[in-house]
Order: structure tokens, then sequence, then C-alpha cells
């Protein structure tokens, strides 16, 4: 009997439990999956249906159905599109192979605790924190034809945000100077968190530093890297806010994002146009996100 | 790299049905540039009562009111100018203004989320289809029932005006564009304001010749070179083809503007180079300390030159190309104040935005301020003008059609996002005059059509 009581009454505390759970979980998985619909997913549809008409971002009469006119337009007429696709790409390649390599070797360097490594970890650190218009504003102080640091030093003349043909490339240089802290301080916290005794047994069996690294403390660190790439592709998917701060995004420095921005911020309101333009933004990022879920997934089988 | 305090580029949007609106007879001829200025007999028709708050059907009271301002504290005098007003008008009325100030560059970057989210009652605008695009999609009130204000002139009201034939706007200030240098080194060299164009080659030649670059010249902000092509384009093809192009009743690729370019080409190696990386800070600059000779800009063109060559600085209208056009025409944008169709008290803001209007105001303005602005109201104190501000009304008055400016006439979609970039396009690149002229026709069909 009195077993069957304290069953019966374990039963009925599961039960309790069991609704309480189940609104917890509800709860849980609820408000998240409005919030993603929400803010995520009924913004994107939107996106893609006004990208399909031409609306001022007025009334929501005004919209009219224009079909694919402003893919159309975007491919053939509109000149800054082709550039931009091609500067988003020298973005990601240029993010890849030098604010990323430099910032690796600069964390293992400081993961040394030689003297003084705090000092540096903060000064490459620093411009991470500091706020774009800061950035753009000092490396305008170095890139200014006529009064800046860099054409007073070398007695040149070059318009390094003007020409064109220069400007990606110095854009690039101060983005670098913030992405490499970046990059540095996650590797730094991945190398911190590397087990000591690998590194002990890879000296006991006598292997040199540099082999060390990229056999054993590399290949350990594979989740960082994962983390590199996707941020490294993120970001270079996303750049905008230098170039939106020296030009807008014109002369040479044309992004989609830019782009996108230029048409739907402020004193042009070519909703549709814009909204067309960030579609073409997001299937390329779906592109990668497929690629980056399907290695993911791929090692979780495995 | 910001903008300029009293320049904005603030735009227009051609709606096609705002087309009534004629621009051509808006600020046309004699009556334009006569009434701009508030003709005198105008006011003295107003008789005795020519006072402050008279004249007009509102019967709005005073009440408080939001005031948004596209001024940043400590962003210099065109602060100082509105704050002033917001504090004159609050003393004089026992009401409280609360003044909202923005950044130039956010503010206008934001304007629409900012009139359809709670916009403040007042705010700061401009004139031009800008103006009439908002009035048309409901964003401002009709303030026709203040008009006519006390010392406004008819073509400021008319550039207030609708398509709808309703005023939407009340004028504060205006400011010319025009060809600015350094006296001292004019009278050095004993060289004096060309008149036309051959003048003006000869002038660049000898200034070329003495190591000056004749043009300083600024392209970074994508604006800067449209004042080039506005007067160009003026002075070449006259006033009306002007309007008619940026009304897009005239083609992007016509032999017309192809000449504009053609011609801007042959003036390009006067004009200094690398122009796409140089702020308009930077070319004014240039010009004060003697480097360059000339510089094409609006009169804010003070804000960026040291307080010694301010004084220094006198400017001419660019010169005739075509004597049978001649060089009447110029760009003067008018900056000035709309109620929002959000505002929480619509009387009050009417109340406010009528007594903004005031010579009163402008003199509070101008009083308090370390630069005075050119004021509107025909009545307002020119003491506090300088020489450029005197000469400034001057050269208004003595022109005979008024643009606003290319971003502010046209369509904000074709100016911000082609006409932007195909000049700066042509500066790279002067050689593929057709091929830029093309691309902005194609793209003007597809905005505009």
């Amino acid at each position: 009997m009195a077993t069957s009581t304290a069953r019966r009454q374990s039963r009925s505390i599961e039960r309790r439990r069991g609704t309480r759970d189940r609104l917890v979980v509800t709860a849980m998985v609820g408000i998240p999956t409005i919030l993603v619909v929400w803010l995520v997913w009924l913004p994107a549809v939107g996106s893609v249906l006004l990208s399909f008409t031409r609306w001022n971002g007025f009334q929501f009469s005004a919209i009219q159905w224009v079909g694919t006119k402003n893919y159309v337009d975007i491919a053939t007429i509109y000149p800054p599109f082709w550039p931009a696709i091609r500067h988003n790409l020298i973005w990601l390649v240029f993010l890849f192979v030098l604010p990323t390599i430099l910032g690796m070797v600069l964390a293992v360097v400081l993961d040394r605790e030689m003297w003084g490594s705090r000092f540096y970890q903060t000064a490459f650190y620093l411009p991470v924190v500091l706020s774009l218009a800061l950035v753009g504003f000092i490396w305008q102080l170095f890139y200014s034809t006529d009064q800046g640091l860099i054409n007073e030093v070398f007695h040149s003349k070059v318009d390094w945000y003007g020409n064109p043909d220069v400007n990606l490339w110095a854009v690039l240089v101060a983005t670098a100077w913030r992405h490499t802290g970046y990059i540095m301080l996650i590797y730094l916290a991945g190398l911190k968190g590397i087990d000591s005794s690998l590194r002990e047994a890879a000296a006991v069996d006598g292997a040199s530093e540099v082999k060390t690294f990229f056999h054993v403390i590399f290949p350990v660190m594979r989740p960082i890297n994962m983390i590199v790439l996707v941020i490294v592709v993120i970001e270079s998917l996303r750049a905008f806010d230098l170039v939106w701060i020296i030009n807008k995004g014109r002369n040479g420095l044309e992004l989609i994002s830019a782009l996108v921005s230029q048409n739907v911020i402020g004193e042009a309101t070519r909703y549709g146009f814009g909204s067309a333009l960030a579609v073409i933004m997001m299937v390329i990022s779906s592109v990668f996100i497929t690629i980056y879920l399907r290695i993911v997934f791929r090692e979780d089988r495995r | 790299m910001a903008r300029p305090p009293a320049r904005g580029t603030h735009t227009s949007t051609i709606p096609l049905s705002v087309r009534g609106v004629d621009r051509r007879t808006i600020l046309r001829g004699a009556v334009g540039a006569g009434a701009l200025l508030g003709v005198p007999s105008l006011l003295a028709a107003c008789g005795s009562d020519t006072g402050t708050s008279s004249g007009g059907g509102a019967t709005a009271k005073a009440g408080n009111v939001s005031f948004g301002i596209n001024e940043a504290k400590g962003s210099g005098p065109a602060n100082e100018r509105l704050q002033a007003m917001a504090d004159a008008y609050a003393k004089k009325n026992s009401v409280t203004v609360s003044v909202n100030a923005v950044d130039h560059n956010t503010f206008q970057e934001s304007i629409t989320t900012y009139l359809q989210g709670t916009p403040d009652d007042v705010f700061t605008w401009f004139a031009g289809y800008r103006m009439a695009q908002f009035a048309e999609s409901g964003q401002i009130s009709d303030i026709s029932d203040v008009w006519p204000l006390d010392g406004i002139g008819d073509a400021f009201k008319k550039a207030s005006t609708a398509s709808d034939g309703k005023q939407y706007f009340v004028p504060v200030s205006y400011y010319p564009w025009a060809v600015f240098h350094r006296k001292s080194v004019f009278e050095k060299n004993g060289w004096t304001q060309p008149k036309t164009l051959d003048d003006l080659k000869a002038l660049m030649t000898e200034m070329q010749g003495k190591k000056i670059t004749p043009f300083a010249f600024a392209a970074k902000d994508a604006w800067a070179p449209m004042g080039t092509f506005d007067i160009l384009n003026m002075r070449i093809n006259g006033y009306d083809f002007h309007m008619e192009l940026t009304k897009g009743k005239q083609k992007w690729d016509s032999a017309e503007v192809r000449k504009v370019f053609e011609t801007w080409k042959t003036l390009l190696p006067f004009h200094q180079e690398n122009s796409l990386g140089r702020t308009w800070q930077e070319a004014a600059t240039s010009m004060a300390k003697g480097e360059c000779g000339m510089y094409l800009l609006g009169t804010f063109v003070v804000d960026g030159v040291p307080t010694d060559a301010q004084e220094d600085l006198d400017f001419f209208t660019f010169p005739e190309i075509d004597s049978s056009i001649g060089s009447d025409a110029l760009d003067a944008p008018i900056d000035g104040f709309c109620v929002a169709a959000g505002a929480k008290d619509q009387e009050a803001g009417k109340a406010f935005i009528k007594w903004l209007a005031s010579a009163e105001a402008a003199d509070a303005a101008n009083n308090a301020a370390s630069a005075p602005f050119i004021a509107a109201n025909s009545a307002a104190s020119t003491a506090k003008y300088g020489a450029l501000q005197k000469k400034s009304v001057e050269v208004v008055q003595n022109a005979k059609s008024i643009a606003q400016f290319l971003d502010r006439d046209t369509n904000a979609d074709l100016a911000n996002t082609v006409i932007t970039a195909s000049l700066q396009d042509f500066i790279k690149n002067p050689g593929n005059i057709d091929s830029i002229t093309t691309s902005i026709q194609q793209q003007a069909a597809s905005i505009l059509g």
C-alpha cells in the first residue's frame, strides 16, 4: 500500500513536473521561434517580395508590381553592380590571406608570454574597440592627399581615397588593421585552451616548434579555425562601414552592401531596387552558409 | 568630411504628379529675382502693421512645440542660429521649445523614417522637389493658412508651394553658388574678374604660368561637382533647358548635355588634380593658401578657410559662355522649415513656423551667432552682414533665374544613385562622355518611367 501511494504520489509529481516542463519547453522553443520568424524571416520574405516592386517607402498603396525589372536593370544598366561583386570577392580573399594569417602569427607569438606581451595584445586589439567613425577619421589623417601623413612623409602625391585603382587597397589595409586584432584575440583564446601536455608530448618526441604548431596545435584548434572562417566570410560580405564613411561606396569602393544603402537610406528611396540588391546579397551569403552547414553536419555525423 | 552646415544636399523627387509645378515660372525672370528679396513696395503695402505676427489668415496660438533641427550642438554658427530662434520664441511667448538637434547628414539620411515615426512638430528642411515629394506623400502639413508672410516675396512663396498649389514650407535663408577667390591674390597679380569664357581661359592660362592651379576642385563628396554641372548647363543651354532636364523632360544623352560635358572636359585640365579624394574643405584650404586661384562653391566656403583669409574673399558669378544665353542664372538653394504631418500639436507648430519666417526670427538668429545667414525675409536687418553676404544679396537680386541645386531640383533617386556616380565617373574618364551620358539616360528612363 505504502509503495503504491508513494508511486502514485511520484506519478502526480511527475505529471505536475510534466506540465511545467512542457510549458517551459514550449516557451523556450516558442518565443525564439516567434522572434526569429518576426525579425528574420518576415523581413527576408518582405525583401524578396519588395524586390519585384517599385516603392518610395511611404504609403503601402504606392507599391507597384514591376516583375523582374529591378534585377534586369541591376545586371544590365546599373554600372556599379559588377564592380561591387568583384570588390566583395577581393575583400574576401584579402581578409583570408593577410589579416587572418597575420592575426594567427601574432597570437602564436604573444602566446609565448614574452616580456610586454600584455601591452602588445592591447595595442593590437585596440583598433577593434574603436568606433568606425574614429577609424575612418584616423585613416583620413594618413591618406589625405594634400594634408595626409603618408604623402607628407614620402613626398608623394598619391590620391589614396580618390584614385579608384588604389582606394580599395587603401581601405583594405585600414580594414586589416582592425581585423587582425580581432582574429588574433580569437586564436589567442584558442591557444590558451590547448592542453599543455600536448606540447610537452610533442617536445618529448623531439618535434620542432614549427612542426608542433602545424601537426599538433593547428589541427586541435579546428573549431577555432571554423569560427574564424565563418567570421571572415561574414565580415567580407557585410563590409560596409569604412567605405560608407569614406565616400558612400562610390568611385572604386562599390560594395553590394553600400549599394543597398545608397538606394534605400536617406536621400534616395528606391526600396524595390534596393531590396533586389539585398536579395542578391542574401543569395550569395546563403551559398557560403550552405557550404558551412554541410561541413559542420558532415562532421557531426562522423 | 561632414557637409557644410548651410548646404544640405537634399534633394527632391519628382513624383510624376508633381511635374505640374513649373519651376521655370517659379523663380524666373524679373519677378523672380525682385520678389526673392521682397519687393519694397510689397512691404509698404502691408502698412503699419508690418510687425512680426501680423498678416496671414492663421489664428494659430503659440504653444509648446518640439523643433527638429539638422545641426548638432556645437557644430558652429548654423546651430547657434537655430537655437537662438528657438530661445527667442520660447521667451517671447512663454512657451517651451524643445530642440532636437541632430547631425546634418544623419538628419537627412533618416528623414523618411523620422517623418513616419514620431517627428518633431516643426523641422528644418529645403525648398524644391524634395519638399514637394513629402507634401505629395502626406508627410508634411499644408500650412497655406500662415501665408502670406510679411517680408517674404512671391518667388519664395512659389518655392514653398507643392503640386496642389498649397504651401508646405517657409523659407528662412538662402545662399548663392559662385566663383570665390582671394582679393589680395588678384590685386597682386593685376587680375580682374572674368566676364566671358575667353576672359576666364586667358586668366587660367596666366595663373598656370605663375604655377597657380586655376580652380580648386573637390569631388569626394559626390554632390560637389554638381555645382559645376549646373552652372555650365545654365550657361551653355540656358536655365529653361536646365530645369527641363532636371524634371526629366529633356534627355541626358542629348547633344546639349554632351556639349556641357565636352566644355567641362576642356576646363578639367585647369582644375586641381585628384579631386575624387579631396573634400571641399581641403579644396577651400588650398585656395586660401594661394595654391589655387579660384573655387566654385556655395558661400559656405568661408567655413573652410582660416579667419584671416575670410576677410580677403571675394567672388563673381560664373562668366558667360554663350552671349545669346548670358550669365544671369545661378544656383541659390533655399533653406527653411516644415510642419510634420505627424506633429503632436499642429496649431502650435503653425504658430511657430509663422514666426520663424519673420524678420524678428532672422534677427534673433543673426544677432546670436558668430556668422550670419542671408535672411529670406526682406525686412530682416542686414547690420550683421559682412561684405560677402551683402554681395550675395546683390548677386541674387541681379540674377534673372535661380535654380535650387541639381540634387534639390531633380528626382532624389536619380540624383543620388545615378548622377552622383556618373559625374565622378566623368571626372575619372573625361573621354567617356558618350557612354556616361547614355548610361545616365538609360537609368533615368528606368527610374522616372
